[in-house]
């Protein structure tokens, strides 16, 4: 798995590092046959990563630290979210569960109803099928290819140490004002249009699955320097409009309950394809890279 | 999982939430005061038992500390094997009484061993704000919290794990839920105020479960709780349930483990439910005194025959047992009771009163002259 190398730092203001990364451009990759689905290449990059999870300073919830990540090698994602006909192939394999019902079965349409389980249960089927490595993308990869799109957690939350109901208040009030799509059914592949990386439907009314799980993190009282962490990984984070903590068996995001956020209208996932082998000369020189970079999500 | 969003539940929540009560208010806890109180840490002990307690306060306030380790585990709720993966406070389905006086402080730790698999809180009814303590006791595995309440009311009140959302009543038709008595310092009164006082207490916690079926009609078995999940949910939703029973499994207390008294003893009764209505009754017996809602600056209603508890509250029933043989504490719905199983005993020791009853004539063929 890429290792991108990050720094944390304590707000989102740029910071300008020396190494010569671009922002990331995305190619698309030709399309393809069913096994082999059309995918993005997303270039390396530099980018300000809000870090999912919840954070804690002297005892009080606090907006999360941004950490300053450096992806320094491509890597390659579905363009669009696992479709409805793709899933159903794993499920006639016996690879995977039967997705909840969606009121409308559109083959084109991303499959929804479906918990995080059955999206690396799908991973999994993938990649035997294909003799590639399929996997989730992790929160950091996702909210880089998501781009201009990433919308991650809320900074803007009122904060009183001295008067915690300041901060339920002002998240109801976020919350409420947000409100729900009106129309949460989902739509046919590219309905939502791609971003500046080419990815389709980032940001629209599926939801997805990522391999990063839960957190909840003490920060040192004077740095953003994370002091504590218990990881929980029966949860895992779930990226779109909004950013959302599910509990892996999950299907439905209206009535499954999640950490942060407006529910999800609806629960899919889109795969990362891992490069292909670490044992050629390229591969072995990536591995010997990735050795090199601190490994840190 | 859980949300603190969701967790608010809406309007009516929001409704609370915005009306703050009077006082509430800037009122900043005098720590050095706190600090300053006696502590005492109580060791749990499992239902239907209760922890030892003075019924008339020695001193003055005290901070009262408990430990709670969340234990998430398979039981047996039936003779036919029926499995639910519990979701316990402390190991146990109801999860264990805790008796402070009013005026102390209750302060609870809440584990969550990294063994086990979801996150969980708790929301005492009998505390103010932050959803119960609700919203600062979340956990996940891994994780310990440490919170602390005034028992600013007296009466039995029941808590509750309340994650958000879903998971509120999925974990509480899982088995987390429990209860707090919190005594008047000067003790329990009758309507008049003169002193009541009991000689033994027993803790009733009746669960309602939702355990999910197959095709035959067998019920399921499932590798954890959330494998389970999207099933449960679709029974809960009939809003029938497959089990109603008392401290966690049908006949757990009867026979051998039926709840033991004396003639002439008094016995106090304390009846939660989190999530359903239910209406105990001791066949045989009464309440003598009953706070059928549980709140003792009410006075006692006296001479019940059934009492109703609300689903969300607990209630208790001072009895002195008058007869001995065999009584049973139902919920006197009998099909609950016998079918489902919210069948209790007493076993009560001691000389027949032939003035409160006798058989008079033995049974025989009628007579037809």
């Amino acid at each position: 798995m890429q290792r991108p190398a990050q720094i944390l730092i304590g707000s989102v203001t740029a910071l300008v590092m020396g190494a010569g990364a671009l922002a990331g451009a995305g190619s698309a990759a030709p399309e393809a046959d069913g096994a082999r689905p059309p995918t993005v290449t997303i270039l390396p990059g530099l980018f300000a990563y809000p870090n999912p999870g919840e954070f804690l300073r002297d005892g009080h919830p606090v907006a999360g630290p941004t950490t300053l990540v450096s992806f320094e090698r491509p890597f390659e994602i579905m363009k669009y979210q696992v479709s409805v006909a793709d899933y159903e192939g794993c499920v006639d394999a016996g690879a995977c569960r039967q997705a909840d019902a969606p009121r409308l079965r559109v083959p084109n349409n991303p499959i929804t109803g479906v918990s995080y389980l059955d999206a690396i249960a799908y991973a999994r089927w993938q990649s035997e099928r294909t003799g590639q490595t399929w996997r989730l993308p992790t929160a950091m990869e996702w909210a880089f290819a998501a781009g201009e799109r990433f919308v991650g957690d809320a900074a803007d939350i009122e904060n009183d140490p001295t008067n915690p109901a300041r901060r339920w208040l002002s998240l109801y009030e976020r919350e409420s004002a947000r409100g729900r799509t009106a129309a949460p059914d989902a739509r046919v592949q590219g309905s939502f249009g791609t971003n500046t990386k080419g990815l389709a439907d980032v940001g629209g009314n599926v939801w997805e699955w990522t391999a990063t799980c839960y957190v909840r993190a003490t920060l040192a009282s004077d740095a953003p320097e994370v002091v504590s962490r218990v990881e929980n990984c029966g949860v895992h984070v779930v990226e779109g409009r909004h950013r959302a903590y599910m509990s892996d068996f999950i299907r439905d995001g209206k009535s499954g309950g999640c950490a942060v956020g407006t529910p999800p209208d609806n629960l899919g996932f889109r795969l990362v394809r891992e490069p292909r082998s670490r044992f050629g000369l390229a591969g072995l020189k990536r591995y010997l890279r990735g050795l090199a970079t601190p490994a840190t999500d | 999982m859980f949300t603190r969003r969701e967790a608010l539940m809406g309007v009516a929540t929001a409704a609370i939430l915005t009306t703050l009560p009077p006082f509430a208010v800037s009122a900043q806890a005098d720590e050095a005061v706190i600090n300053a109180l006696p502590r005492v840490k109580v060791k749990l002990v499992a239902p239907p038992f209760v922890h030892a307690h003075d019924q008339v306060a020695v001193g003055g306030a005290k901070v009262v500390e408990f430990t709670m380790t969340i234990v998430e585990k398979p039981i047996i709720l039936d003779d036919e094997g029926a499995t639910l993966h519990a979701m316990t406070y402390d190991g146990s389905v109801p999860g264990p009484l805790m008796v402070v006086h009013q005026d102390d402080y209750v302060e609870l730790t809440l584990i969550n061993p990294d063994t086990n698999s979801l996150a969980h809180n708790i929301d005492f009814h009998a505390s103010t704000g932050a959803l119960g303590g609700g919203e600062l006791t979340l956990i996940n595995p891994g994780e310990q919290v440490t919170l602390r309440f005034k028992a600013t009311r007296t009466g039995t009140f029941v808590y509750h794990c309340a994650p958000g959302g879903p998971m509120i009543p999925w974990h509480v038709v899982s088995g987390m839920s429990g209860a707090i008595m919190i005594l008047p310092r000067d003790g329990l009164k009758d309507e008049k105020g003169a002193p009541l006082s009991y000689d033994k207490v027993f803790y009733i916690g009746e669960n309602d479960f939702y355990i999910p079926r197959d095709e035959s009609g067998a019920y399921k078995s499932f590798e954890s709780a959330g494998d389970g999940y999207e099933d449960m949910l679709k029974v809960m939703r009939g809003l029938i349930p497959t089990h109603v029973v008392f401290n966690g499994a049908k006949g757990s207390l009867t026979g051998e483990n039926a709840m033991k008294a004396k003639v002439g003893e008094t016995v106090l009764i304390v009846h939660a439910q989190a999530n359903r209505d239910t209406r105990p009754h001791l066949i045989g017996g009464h309440g003598d005194y009953v706070w059928e809602m549980g709140k003792f600056a009410n006075p006692p209603a006296k001479d019940l025959e059934t009492w109703f508890i609300r689903g969300g509250s607990a209630g208790a029933a001072l009895y002195t047992f008058r007869q001995p043989g065999i009584y049973a504490y139902v919920n006197h719905n009998l099909i609950e009771a016998v079918e489902l199983g919210a069948t209790a005993h007493f076993k009560v020791e001691g000389d027949w009163n032939d003035d409160l009853m006798k058989q008079v004539d033995a049974p025989r063929a009628i007579t037809t002259n």
